[in-house]
């Protein structure tokens, strides 16, 4: 057994964790959530808004990503849309238009036509220039953005004409892959402005880690990777649908569905954690023994 | 022919049987799209049924890319082939062209032509830019000449004045990123790590966040003793710095396990598009009701 253990190919692991991942997608498993104190913190930031206050989603990620953090972004639009907020929508990744695109046509023209571009949402699209572009929007928006992403001008766009700068939002919510992402917005917006610009976050696994030193006097809230995801789906499912007595949409619940091969693969993952540490001990042992 | 050669064989003749036996009966991978006014929108197959919705050829192509390259590079973990190094070729070859355009239409186009003639580029390229130049947009012209230096590199002599321009970014880059680091990480984590040893909520003891407090700063402090090399690391020193190894093995460890999460759902999103988008075995968004 040890011998088998100890030589066993890896490609027969690769293969065990596709079918730790495929089996639960397959079986469409899924398991209940319950939100923590951070989705919760996330989940308020906005419910505490009032109809009409402006918001700004930053989404900072591309489709390399979208399968972690397209449901968080998914549900901030939707919350958005159910508060009657005005969404300004920006990216600082040059593909973030595309995935803006993408969350305006799953949401707000499906299950919210009457809202209207310009009035209630406009997309401004990408800017270059990394962290230099929160500097200047900071305290000059128009400086950097004279059209929105369609090219038309900002003071043709009612929403936009009596806009100055990201100070006069309520809230900033960002969806980041990296960089430039959550870490910027922290440098550079949310620390010189702390009672200006309230800032909450969406991020992937791997960026979770290097963010929860900003929460909470930097960043008020942050969803980590696709469980930050599926809990905050859950409390704005509970909020805008189980409380009205009606089934959620299914494109509303993707992050808890993503939660089933996670919890399969995590399992696999231990069990290859102990048994490798169990052959490395062994084989160090028999070599005491042998030397 | 080798026994491995001969079942990779026969799983791929399989495979090929599998695919043109679904795709001749129309039961995969068909993209369905809504026509607009101008171009076209992604439909759901209930439009296609109700007739307001048409197959589109080229999305569908754009499905069966994605599968075929998604697959490719999985074929990387059996081992290295030749249609993986195709893939990885055409996705850093196709990522270096989008770059070169998006920053010719994002950079170039807005920022530098369209502050220095505003008219000219809104006559072909930016129909919603004002025609109005800024006050200072002379000021341009000093981002134009650096463009140019740095150009110079490709030039046969006097490649050293591209040094110029790159001094200058680097130094722009470098004061930027200090000032966002000693105010938002340096000055601000001390400030927050600045908490009351002792919590009181509501007048009372609260008992959970006055440890949450005390783990924080004994935390702190022996990660600091850890990296302080000016006190060899003996005796107490030598123990609190040893605590220290262990809450960062903790923070690595935590660190790790998000990692791991969030490669999980890289892959689960790749086979739920392979098994859902391209196969049509599964249909979680159920957005096929109705398609036989």
């Amino acid at each position: 057994m040890y011998h088998f253990l100890s030589t066993l190919d890896r490609r027969w692991i690769f293969l065990l964790m596709g079918v730790a991942v495929t089996v639960p997608i397959l079986l469409e498993l899924q398991f209940p959530e319950e939100a923590t104190s951070l989705a919760h913190a996330v989940f308020n930031e906005i419910e505490q808004l009032e109809e009409g206050d402006p918001v700004l989603l930053a989404f900072d990620y591309d489709p390399a990503s979208e399968g972690e953090l397209g449901p968080m972004a998914t549900a901030f639009v939707r919350h958005c849309c159910e508060k009657k907020l005005k969404i300004y929508f920006i990216a600082l990744w040059p593909v973030g238009p595309q995935m803006i695109d993408d969350s305006i046509n799953r949401v707000i023209k499906t299950d919210f036509p009457d809202l209207v571009y310009g009035e209630d949402y406009v997309n401004l699209g990408f800017k270059p220039g990394n962290e230099g572009v929160i500097k200047v929007i900071v305290t000059d928006l128009k400086q950097l953005y004279s059209t929105d992403d369609r090219g038309t001008n900002l003071d043709q766009i009612p929403m936009c004409r009596n806009l100055v700068n990201i100070q006069s939002m309520d809230l900033v919510a960002e969806v980041s892959a990296g960089y430039p992402g959550v870490k910027e917005w922290v440098q550079y917006a949310a620390t010189p402005y702390p009672d200006q610009i309230r800032l909450i976050a969406g991020c992937t696994g791997v960026g979770a880690p290097l963010l929860y030193p900003y929460i909470p006097e930097q960043l008020k809230g942050l969803l980590g990777a696709i469980k930050g995801a599926a809990e905050y789906e859950k409390l704005v499912v509970d909020r805008y649908d189980r409380e009205a007595g009606r089934e959620p949409d299914l494109k509303y619940l993707e992050g808890k569905r993503r939660m089933g091969p996670q919890l399969v693969a995590h399992i696999l993952m231990v069990v290859l954690i102990v048994v490798g540490n169990i052959v490395f001990f062994v084989g160090r042992s028999r070599e005491g023994t042998n030397s | 022919m080798k026994p491995e050669k001969a079942i990779s064989i026969a799983l791929v003749g399989l495979a090929v049987v599998y695919l043109a036996i679904r795709v001749s009966s129309g039961e995969m991978a068909t993209v369905y799209v809504q026509p607009l006014d101008v171009g076209e929108t992604p439909a759901q197959a209930s439009d296609y049924i109700a007739g307001t919705a048409f197959p589109s050829p080229s999305r569908t192509v754009g499905v069966w890319v994605a599968a075929l390259f998604t697959l490719f590079i999985f074929s990387f973990l059996y081992r290295d082939n030749i249609f993986y190094k195709f893939a990885e070729s055409v996705v850093v070859g196709v990522s270096a062209a989008y770059w070169m355009v998006v920053a010719f239409w994002t950079t170039i186009i807005p920022n530098l032509l369209g502050k220095l003639s505003p008219t000219w580029v809104r006559s072909w390229a930016m129909p919603g830019l004002s025609p109005e130049r800024e006050d200072t947009w002379y000021l341009y012209v000093i981002p134009l000449v650096l463009s140019v230096l740095l150009l110079w590199r490709l030039a046969p002599k006097g490649a050293w004045i591209a040094r110029w321009p790159l001094a200058f970014i680097i130094g722009t880059t470098a004061g930027l990123k200090l000032v966002g680091f000693i105010h938002a990480d340096f000055l601000g984590q001390i400030r927050a790590s600045i908490i009351p040893v002792v919590a009181m909520s509501a007048d009372s003891f609260d008992f959970w966040q006055t440890v949450k407090n005390l783990v924080l700063i004994a935390g702190i402090l022996a990660c600091l003793v850890y990296f302080f090399f000016s006190i060899e690391h003996r005796g107490v020193v030598g123990k609190v710095a040893r605590s220290g190894i262990w809450i960062l093995m903790i923070t690595f460890g935590a660190a790790f396990g998000y990692t791991v999460m969030g490669r999980i759902a890289l892959l689960a999103i790749r086979i739920e598009f392979l098994l859902d988008d391209w196969l049509w075995l599964i249909d979680p968004t159920a957005k096929r009701i109705g398609l036989s």
